[in-house]
């Protein structure tokens, strides 16, 4: 079914039938180019459902930007207080009678005052009708509600007849035309007038959901033009009506290949150190109290930081209560918001339904074109839905952004129960990334362990991060692998206080045995040097002994040879050869 | 019946609407003749104003079924729409029966 919406709203570029822009938001996509060109058209809903401002924007759009001066022939109110009806939207219809742009012409019919007396027409109307389009050639004309003839007039057999011809009067003149009706029992309007407009029939709907009251607008009936059939939210704001249109749901969006870093170091180094790709999706989910606006803030930050604009959606708090909450962690959004980069809007989610909060974001991407967007937390808006709404709301949210390139975060509460990861279970498929906080109770005391539990697309860490929040801001702290397990907090830090003690304790130990082993050698070494003195004194002693040797051996040659040269008489040579002998 | 001049404080004040010479137009004109003729005598003004010639007058005086008989005066104003063939319901409108 939303695929098939998604190929009506696009293939009806060749267009047959000739159309009018409506000019309000939203819808001319809807119907691929407007409303059935010198046709009419029927307006039909409940009282209140916005039938006239919708009429009346038709007009207004159509004098002010399309150039076709507008007849308005209103039979309910006055044109004064349609003025000023309008003028909350900045509609000025003053200036644009005064420039022969838009007319309005009040069709008083009052019962008492009217008595019937036999056969009449509605030429009057006719008339009336035929000068004011003349008078500015109106191309458009809105009757609001003609319907009120039939409370003014007791011939229904003439009014029916008349209201014929005139439809078929006024295609013959060639001007748009839009009817309006209120809703009937059981029919599209209380008189039947679809009866007479066969062209184009948009059903307004103001309905009320658990206390919620969301606007709807289907196309009942566009002959001979596709158009798409579902049932559109729109809103009235400030700005006059704006029509959500569903966006494309084929999958063939463009993506980028460049990463946006999270503001925390430490969580970029887990995503293979770059961040996330721009224009993705993030899911952050955790329990109550985990960090997750402050996460989001912290993303919020460093877009602003990057020069790009943020919108922040907050459901849960207001803006002051979240810049003063992260001034505690040194994140200071105020100068932010100060230069426009950072826009906060916080609602409740029950001040509308899903889909109006849908469109509210739809506008305000629109407005200020921001790179990137936090809903926090998307969680608390299944209280004004179901879980299988919220995940519709998210998906046409996700394919809006990725359309234009825009990066959201989202936060998530899981309750600590786990029977009830129902956003994580209906989210989670959609999303790029989703990281989860949850809390490890160890040791009587909570910690924040993170977990990213993927990311499309990119590397990145399969380690559980202890998740610091400190006065100097967030923190990705390794966890501790102890025997015991996974240590964190205070179990961590003691455990590191413990090792760092153990390693005090054996640099002491190796020390001492270092000085031992240097004593030890010391000594051996002093022994060593006695040796060798003994040795050289030995070596000195066997050295004199043969010396004395020599000398004496010395001595007592010449001694002989002495004798023998005495004994001979002068003949010494010989001598000291017989010596030898 | 004739004339009561105690309910006629005024003179009565009448403004025909007609679209050019269409069936109930003439109709129209003709009962609304008989009528004032056998009730007022000339205690009336009428005037017939033909609404294709002068259209601005149809957003003026509320003009939207045609023929209408406009009663200016005496207040309440009443508009008669039809081609007057109802006496009973004219004379009622004008505040002339009884």
């Amino acid at each position: 079914m939303a695929t098939k919406r998604t190929t009506k709203t696009k293939t009806s570029a060749p267009v047959t039938l000739p159309k009018v822009l409506t000019g309000i938001a939203g819808l001319d996509e809807i119907t691929g180019g407007g409303l059935p060109k010198g046709r009419p058209t029927l307006i039909c809903g409940e009282a209140g459902a916005g039938k006239t401002l919708f009429a009346m924007e038709f007009i207004v759009h159509g004098a002010m930007q399309f150039n076709e001066p507008g007849v308005f022939v209103a039979f309910e109110e006055k044109a004064e207080e349609l003025t000023a009806n309008v003028r909350s939207f900045g509609y000025d219809l003053n200036k644009l009678v005064a420039a022969k742009k838009l007319r309005v012409d009040h069709v008083h019919i009052e019962r008492s005052e009217i008595e019937e007396t036999g056969e009449y027409d509605l030429d009057g109307l006719f008339i009336r009708l035929g000068y004011a389009i003349d008078s500015i050639k109106a191309k458009r004309v809105v009757l609001d509600t003609i319907e009120n003839l039939f409370s003014g007039l007791s011939n229904q057999a003439i009014i029916r007849a008349e209201l014929r011809r005139l439809f078929e009067w006024l295609k013959d003149r060639g001007v748009t035309v839009i009817i309006t009706g209120e809703k009937g029992q059981g029919t599209l309007t209380r008189q039947g007038l679809e009866e007479y407009v066969s062209d184009c029939v948009i059903m307004l709907d103001h309905r009320v959901a658990n206390q919620i009251s969301t606007r709807r607008l289907r196309i009942v009936k566009y002959r001979g033009s596709d158009h798409g059939t579902n049932e559109y939210p729109f809103l009235i704001d400030n700005e006059g009506i704006s029509v959500l249109p569903v966006t494309s749901l084929t999958l063939a969006n463009r993506v980028s290949s460049q990463r946006v870093s999270t503001g925390i170091p430490s969580l970029d180094e887990m995503l293979g150190g770059k961040g996330f790709f721009k224009g993705s999706s993030i899911l952050v989910s955790g329990t109550a109290g985990t960090g997750k606006t402050s996460m989001a803030s912290y993303f919020a930050y460093e877009s602003c930081r990057r020069g790009e604009k943020c919108i922040y959606f907050a459901f849960e708090e207001s803006p002051e209560q979240i810049m003063r909450n992260m001034k505690s962690i040194n994140v200071n959004l105020e100068p932010c918001v100060k230069d426009g980069m950072l826009i906060f809007h916080a609602s409740r989610p029950s001040l509308h339904g899903l889909e109006m909060h849908l469109l509210v974001i739809y506008k305000m991407i629109k407005k200020y074109k921001p790179k990137t967007i936090i809903l926090d937390p998307i969680t608390n808006l299944v209280s004004v839905g179901t879980v299988s709404e919220l995940k519709s709301m998210l998906v046409r949210l996700i394919d809006f952004l990725q359309r234009e390139q825009i990066t959201v975060l989202f936060t998530a509460l899981t309750l600590n129960t786990n029977v009830n990861e129902q956003t994580d279970e209906g989210v989670s498929s959609l999303v790029d990334a989703w990281l989860t906080v949850r809390d490890i109770e160890f040791n009587g005391e909570r910690n924040r362990g993170l977990y990213i539990m993927k990311s499309r697309g990119m590397k990145h860490s399969n380690q559980v991060r202890e998740f610091v929040i400190s006065d100097h801001g967030l923190e990705l702290v390794e966890v501790f692998l102890g025997p015991d397990g996974v240590l964190t907090g205070s179990a961590r830090e003691a455990h590191q206080l413990l090792e760092a003690t153990d390693d005090a304790l054996k640099t002491f130990a190796l020390g001492r045995k270092d000085r031992e082993i240097a004593r030890k050698s010391l000594m051996l070494e002093a022994q060593i040097g006695n040796l060798r003195s003994e040795f050289d004194s030995v070596k000195e002693e066997l050295n004199k002994l043969y010396m004395e040797e020599e000398l004496k051996k010395e001595v007592r040659k010449n001694n002989l040879e002495k004798i023998t040269t005495l004994r001979r008489g002068g003949k010494t040579n010989s001598g000291s050869s017989t010596t030898k002998k | 019946m004739s004339k009561k001049p105690e309910d006629i404080k005024e003179r009565l004040k009448l403004c025909l609407f007609v679209t050019g010479a269409s069936p109930n137009s003439m109709r129209a004109i003709a009962n609304l003749k008989t009528i004032c003729d056998a009730h007022l005598g000339k205690e009336y003004d009428l005037e017939i104003v033909d609404i294709h010639q002068q259209p601005m007058l149809a957003a003026e005086q509320q003009v939207i079924a045609l023929p209408m008989l406009l009663k200016m005066a005496p207040l309440p104003i009443k508009r008669l729409i039809g081609d007057m063939s109802d006496t009973d319901k004219v004379l009622k409108g004008l505040g002339l029966s009884k």
